[in-house]
């Protein structure tokens, strides 16, 4: 039970210090925010990472490769898209 | 010690992307901010690929570079009005993502023999069940955005039952697996031998929480998905989360619980601006695209003006706020408005942009669309930085907007009661850029119309603001 009381402990730390800076974020930046926010969220790589490369049996290695691309996917385009919107910001 | 060198900089990784949201605090820093939190995800991602045994390198390694290129052509190529679609298809692929991770995990467990422990049996349904109701729900409002399925409600009788007791289903095979664990039993799927009861359960829960999430989103009208893309947004970060969870990963637990709070937020936000609760937007069917609502309109006068009237009043106005709407983002009109505003200025006119919250189909497009044009972002206020500035307001120019400059949100009596609305009825005069006198999205009439001092000037966005420019030009 020590080993998932410690992962509830961070999720719930992570939670309100996302809380506590992502309120700061004003609305004209909340798309930029969601892309960025998005791409974080394909974090899910680290995972498909570690699955894939230690996988044996086929399936787990189908799915891991899945889930590699989908995530890649979103980290790739989802930082790149933001920067693209951001660098429009600009003051004149 | 591999591990320990792993965990520290997973813990950089994580001070970096807290600290890149952050910087999104500001439109100067912003940029910043996400390349600081691009070089936490690259930091974790190369320590994870030197730290770990990888057997295969060329099939990761290829499986990245197509994600990488798929994913580097969409961002670079998609139009900015089509935005919203992007963003749904991205949080599809990241449950998708953690829901093929998780599902890995299972076969992997159930493969190698021993028994999985309860809870680990519990992180594993759940993560599996959220990513993929994100991944089906994701691209159903992708589907809905873009076109390709219908943007009305879609309804049928005992909907609500029918998706509870779904949900009921998928949480008793859930359970059921949880309770199992993956002993040896995943046989149908990796043809190992053992139970073979757990594997057709898993392959219940993964079909059931793909329903699940179509059944979630279908009846949702395209105006109320910025709500759903948010709410979405912040299942993809939730479902990372969980997956962290299962991998006993901190970085994977902290990325996605700062995701699920963005989402949580932008829901909640978004929810307020359109007056609405999360529950009605969920079920009340309501964000009908173009509702044709039995309302008597155009019964009263109003005052229509032409671009060469129109031109004067803006002309000789000393302050001018422009409000935005979707109308305008659809007629793809943004280009001239900003010719118009140059112009103004230049002329020596105080131009501002009063953005509503809903003004867009996700929270901030319209932002994003009116930057694209050169906007400078000082000029866009939000709805209360302007409505704090309209009684200084010589003329408000509303292009494409409807609802949430109707006064009737004051009236406790409207059904859009309470609704956060820009308060332009308190400017000296206003001009209203519309095609017709028809209601927006709540189906009312809006009173604004008549009054003494707005003018209507009836037309497409397109047209009417390329008018507008020449006459401006000439004033």
């Amino acid at each position: 039970m020590g080993e998932l009381l410690i992962l509830l402990y961070i999720f719930v730390l992570a939670t309100l210090a996302g809380r506590e800076v992502i309120s700061k974020v004003p609305p004209t930046l909340h798309t930029p925010l969601m892309s960025g926010a998005n791409a974080i969220s394909g974090i899910a790589i680290i995972g498909a990472l570690v699955v894939t490369g230690s996988a044996h049996a086929p399936w787990v290695k189908v799915l891991g490769v899945a889930g590699i691309v989908m995530a890649t996917i979103n980290v790739v385009g989802g930082f790149m898209v933001t920067d693209r919107m951001l660098q429009m910001f600009r003051k004149r | 010690m591999e591990n320990t060198i792993t965990q520290i900089v997973y813990l950089i990784s994580a001070v970096l992307f807290v600290s890149g949201i952050k910087k999104l605090s500001s439109p100067a820093t912003a940029r910043s901010g996400n390349a600081r939190a691009s070089l936490a995800m690259l930091l974790a991602i190369v320590v994870t690929l030197l730290n770990n045994e990888i057997l295969d390198w060329t099939t990761v390694l290829a499986a990245v570079v197509a994600g990488a290129a798929i994913g580097g052509v969409l961002a670079r190529y998609i139009q900015m009005t089509a935005m919203p679609q992007l963003v749904a298809v991205f949080n599809g692929f990241g449950g998708g993502a953690s829901a093929a991770v998780a599902a890995a995990e299972f076969v992997r467990a159930g493969g190698s023999g021993p028994s999985l422990a309860t809870d680990v049996g519990i992180t594993i349904v759940l993560s599996t069940l959220i990513g993929a109701v994100t991944f089906s729900g994701s691209l159903i409002a992708f589907g809905k955005l873009q076109g390709i399925v219908t943007g009305k409600p879609v309804t049928f009788p005992l909907q609500k039952t029918f998706n509870a007791l779904l949900f009921l289903l998928v949480l008793v095979a859930g359970a059921s697996l949880a309770h199992m664990g993956v002993a040896n039993s995943v046989a149908p799927l990796v043809g190992m031998g053992g139970l073979e009861i757990s594997g057709p359960f898993f392959l219940a829960l993964v079909a059931g929480a793909l329903v699940l999430g179509v059944l979630l989103v279908i009846p949702i009208g395209g105006a109320d998905m910025p709500v759903v893309v948010s709410l979405l947004n912040s299942y993809s970060g939730i479902a990372a989360a969980t997956t962290g969870f299962v991998l006993n990963n901190y970085i994977l637990i902290i990325a996605g619980s700062l995701v699920g709070a963005a989402g949580l937020i932008l829901t909640q936000l978004m929810c307020k601006a359109m007056n609405r609760s999360l529950g009605n937007v969920a079920f009340g069917a309501f964000g009908t695209e173009g509702q044709t609502a039995k309302v008597k309109t155009g019964q009263r006068p109003v005052r229509d003006v032409d671009a060469e009237q129109a031109a004067m009043v803006l002309a000789y106005a000393g302050s001018v706020a422009v409000v935005p709407g979707y109308g305008l983002a659809v007629a793809q009109a943004q280009h001239e408005l900003k010719k118009v505003c140059d112009l103004l200025e230049d002329r020596g006119v105080t131009v501002r942009f009063g953005v509503h919250p809903v003004a867009g189909r996700m929270p901030g497009h319209m932002n994003v669309l009116l930057a694209e044009a050169d906007v400078s972002y000082d000029k866009l206020l939000d709805l209360d930085d302007i409505n704090a500035e309209f009684d200084t307001t010589d003329v408000v120019l509303i292009v494409g907007a409807n609802d949430v400059v109707n006064p009737a949100a004051r009236d406790p009596d409207s059904v859009i009661a309470g609704m956060p609305i820009l308060d332009v009825d308190r400017a000296r005069s206003v001009i209203v850029m519309k095609r017709s006198l028809s209601p927006g999205f709540a189906g009312i009439d809006n009173d604004l119309f008549y009054m003494d001092n707005t003018l209507m000037f009836f037309g497409d966005a397109k047209d009417q603001m390329s008018e507008l420019v020449r006459e401006v030009r000439e004033a």
